[in-house]
């Protein structure tokens, strides 16, 4: 139990307030409380304006909260001593529109930049850089190119590579999917998966779509208004549909249909969140009837 | 961090002050500046006090606000009140080594300061009760005769309120791409000149590469919706005197005319 508590990044009744003291004071979140372990993946929900990006800065010591605590590994991050730098690489936070961020003239030299301030030897940052860019698969042959010459979805997974460079242990992305086709959207979706699946970076999905989030996540943390308004299995938050309708998210397609087939006398299982899982309980309610 | 910065400190309220139309408020703070210089005499403080006091009460800007300005010009406050007050003869008051306070020297020293904190105050208040979009409107107008002399009125007041458009949002594309760099381990601060200047490359090569799409794409837009430039422009909000505006130039006029009287007066 002291072990698993060492291992986590926890909000302790976080309040945050943007512009203090301004005619434009505004808060942006109210008592927010919650614990992420390592290893888990998260998606975080909620409508434009609902605080989500506030709080993902507040995770890796971006903002100071004006009330509450952060905790990393047990320890208070706006404390004295505290490293806030190598906070800041063991927890990534991607931004959204990421691909702003890019300024070198190459794209290497661009994913090498977070190593080097973490003081890694020009070797090793490119070793890092290499490994990065191959996870989130941009091919070697635009290594020497200007970052500002890729297609959009390139260059956000360079500038993506450019965060998991410094080797987090938390990955957090702040809506990786703003203004993607349908297809960039997927194919960065499957290589986040597939980084959490096979490196074991606990990862933290910003966005306002329940359908992006519903197919990957083994947990949802939802949003309104600067509260936590659930924070549980998908299945579970899903389940409160009317309710997250109301807070302005539509749950996933499925949950609809299957609840409205359910209200129509179908036996259908209305927890299943994924396409596939609703097709199956759909033709084995379907057996049954016939 | 950076959006502490605030260029254009429009104080959003529901004031009889907001209302009046821009050219009024400009029109009246200069002949309130003006007014500032006439007057020697602590009667002339006064009834500049009660001026600005009851324009103050009615913006329902909270003074906090307003005392911001200030803070602004302490630098200079602090030496015009030392020079005044150390360099004017007359009757020395106290000595201290070689510096000699004379009473000719504090009442200069007081009565300047004042003027400046005075004046900074009003023009506080003008800015702070007008947003920066009708500033310019009301100085295109104001400034509108000297077309005659070929100034280019209209042009310079369109690139002055893309300025100020522009500025809030680079703030905020600053802080957004400074944050960014700082998850990436970029340091702002700390290190030797060199080493700052080194670090701002990550920042401002971001920062123009967005400036420049901005520019880029409302300059389309701006060309897709006919824009030539010119005069013959109509406004979507054009400014329109109101009874208030001269009711406010007819209480500035009769504040100006009671303080040349009196002034002349206790002569
Ligand atoms: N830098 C800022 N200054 C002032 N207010 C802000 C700033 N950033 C966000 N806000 C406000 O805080 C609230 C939460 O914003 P944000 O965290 O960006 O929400 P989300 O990411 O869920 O859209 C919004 O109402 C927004 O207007
Ligand atoms: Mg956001």
């Amino acid at each position: 139990m002291e072990n698993q508590y060492k291992m986590s990044l926890k909000l302790e009744q976080i309040n945050y307030i943007y512009g203090t003291h301004t005619a434009y004071e505004m808060q942006a979140l109210t008592d927010i409380s919650l614990e992420i372990h390592k290893g888990e993946f998260i998606g975080v929900i909620g409508h434009t304006g609902s605080g989500k990006s506030t709080l993902m800065q507040l995770l890796n010591g971006l903002e100071k909260p004006s009330s509450g605590r952060v905790l990393f590994e047990g320890k208070d991050i706006w404390a004295e001593d505290f490293d806030r730098k190598m906070l800041r690489s063991k927890v990534g936070l991607v931004f959204q529109y990421p691909e702003h961020q890019l300024f070198e003239t190459d794209v290497l030299s661009d994913v090498c930049f977070g190593p080097r301030n973490l003081g890694c030897s020009l070797e090793e940052a490119r070793e890092r850089a290499k490994k990065a860019l191959a996870m989130t698969g941009i091919d070697e042959k635009y290594f020497a190119d200007s970052p500002f010459d890729l297609s959009g979805g390139q260059k956000r997974r360079v500038a993506i590579a450019g965060v998991l460079a410094m080797q987090p242990d938390y990955l957090i992305l702040d809506e990786p999917t703003a203004g993607l086709d349908p297809k960039g959207r997927d194919e960065i979706l499957e290589q986040i998966a597939k980084l959490h699946r096979e490196n074991g970076i606990a990862v933290l999905l910003v966005s306002h779509s329940m359908e992006d989030v519903a197919n990957y996540v083994d947990r949802i943390i939802a949003l309104n208004q600067g509260r936590l308004m659930y924070d549980d299995v998908p299945k579970a938050v899903f389940a409160h549909y009317r309710e997250l309708a109301e807070a302005g998210l539509a749950a996933p397609n499925v949950t609809h249909i299957l609840h409205s087939l359910r209200e129509r006398g179908f036996d259908v299982d209305t927890e299943a969140v994924t396409v596939e899982d609703a097709r199956d309980t759909i033709l084995k309610a379907m057996e049954k009837s016939v | 961090m950076i959006r502490d910065i605030t260029i254009g400190q429009y104080y959003p309220a529901e004031s009889v002050l907001h209302r009046l139309d821009p050219r009024t408020k400009i029109l009246c703070t200069l002949l309130y500046i003006i007014s500032l210089f006439l007057f020697q005499e602590w009667t002339g403080y006064l009834i500049a006090t009660v001026f600005l006091c009851t324009a103050i009460l009615l913006s329902k800007v909270p003074v906090t606000f307003i005392f911001r300005g200030v803070k602004a010009i302490m630098v200079l406050l602090v030496i015009t009140v030392v020079f005044n007050l150390f360099l004017i003869p007359g009757e020395p008051v106290v000595r201290i080594w070689k510096l000699t306070i004379t009473d000719q020297g504090i009442r200069t020293a007081v009565f300047t300061a004042f003027r400046l904190i005075y004046l900074i105050f009003g023009s506080s208040l003008m800015t702070l009760t007008t947003t920066p979009n009708q500033l310019t409107d009301g100085l295109e107008r104001l400034l509108g005769p000297l077309r005659v002399f070929r100034v280019p009125v209209s042009e310079l007041a369109m690139m002055m309120s893309i300025a100020l458009r522009f500025i809030p949002i680079l703030l905020e594309e600053t802080d957004k791409i400074m944050k960014a760099q700082t998850a990436r381990g970029a340091d702002f601060e700390s290190g030797n000149m060199i080493k700052k200047a080194k670090s701002l490359v990550p920042l401002l090569v971001p920062l123009f590469v967005s400036a420049f799409r901005r520019a880029a794409d409302l300059a389309m837009a701006m060309e897709a919706r006919c824009y030539r430039g010119g005069s013959g422009r109509t406004k979507m909000k054009p400014l329109a005197y109101g009874r208030r505006d001269a009711f406010a130039y007819l209480i500035t006029v009769a504040y100006l005319l009671l303080l040349i009287g009196v002034m002349r007066f206790t002569k």
